[in-house]
């Protein structure tokens, strides 16, 4: 055995300085959605109410091929009366860059309440629908989705 | 000027529900992708979408970043009296479209 080398401090230098250029070289992304993040987006919507799950219907695929367009329909099971109908309905994820993906405003004219509109996934994650009713009480009902293709990621071609 | 489709029946009956759906050409672009020059493309989504039957809001929807391009929504509403449908979309930077159906309500 030879006398050890001194530390070759250089290369640590060096490495560091690498790992400190890849940390420069990461994309700037936006603070993602969170389920925290949710939680509050939702409390907001229900003004601190905690919505109740059931009767309504969150439909979406539970595998999605393409993240950029996911079909998604909100049924609520209520008679749109004057007296019992859903005021409107929100839609939130808890891992797209943000919480909040639209609200939706009917009312008793409606006849039905069943929306569908087709939305971004940047990732699997839950999907929440939120409904308010017109006595101002909350409903919710959510979904699982695995994602294979994500929205969000890529550039312009 | 964006390309937008409503379909939805010209006839129905007076109380019967019917469906609506709108679809307008839009890239809803969603503020954090890179473009072509690396440089990151601003936001630009429809933000609202409204529609109103005889000038009564029967429907309105508040999109945000997670809509996919070309929002397509469909929705329900009762047919109560002829007249028209409006449809109206409200987007950043001054984005505006509208759409005007006609309908028939017998019975």
């Amino acid at each position: 055995m030879t006398a050890t080398k001194p530390i070759d401090h250089a290369r640590r230098t060096v490495l560091a300085g690498l790992g400190t250029l890849a940390l420069g070289l990461v994309p700037v992304l936006p603070a993602g959605a969170t389920p925290e993040k949710m939680a509050a987006a939702i409390a907001a919507f229900t003004g601190g109410a905690v919505p109740v799950p059931g009767k309504m219907m969150l439909e979406v695929a539970s595998l999605v091929d393409n993240g950029n367009t996911v079909p998604i329909t909100v049924r609520v099971d209520s008679p749109m009366t004057a007296s019992d109908y859903v005021a409107a309905i929100a839609l939130f994820n808890e891992r797209n860059p943000d919480p909040g993906i639209a609200v939706f405003t009917l009312g008793a004219r409606a006849g039905k309440a069943d929306v569908s509109t087709r939305i971004r996934m940047a990732t699997s994650q839950k999907l929440v629908a939120v409904a308010r009713m017109g006595d101002n009480s909350f409903r919710m009902h959510s979904a699982d989705v695995v994602v294979a293709l994500a929205a969000c990621i890529e550039g312009e071609a | 000027m964006a390309r937008a489709l409503v379909h939805m029946p010209a006839f129905a009956r007076r109380g019967a529900v019917i469906e609506i759906r709108a679809l307008i050409g839009h890239p809803m672009e969603i503020g954090y992708r890179p473009g072509a020059d690396g440089k990151v493309l601003g936001r630009d989504i429809i933000r609202r979408f409204t529609c109103r039957y005889n000038g009564e809001i029967v429907f309105a929807a508040e999109l945000q970043q997670a809509i996919a391009a070309n929002p397509y929504i469909a929705f329900y509403t009762r047919a109560l009296e002829t007249g028209s449908l409006e449809f109206t979309w409200e987007g950043d930077s001054g984005f505006a479209h509208a759409e005007t159906m006609p309908i028939t309500v017998t019975g």
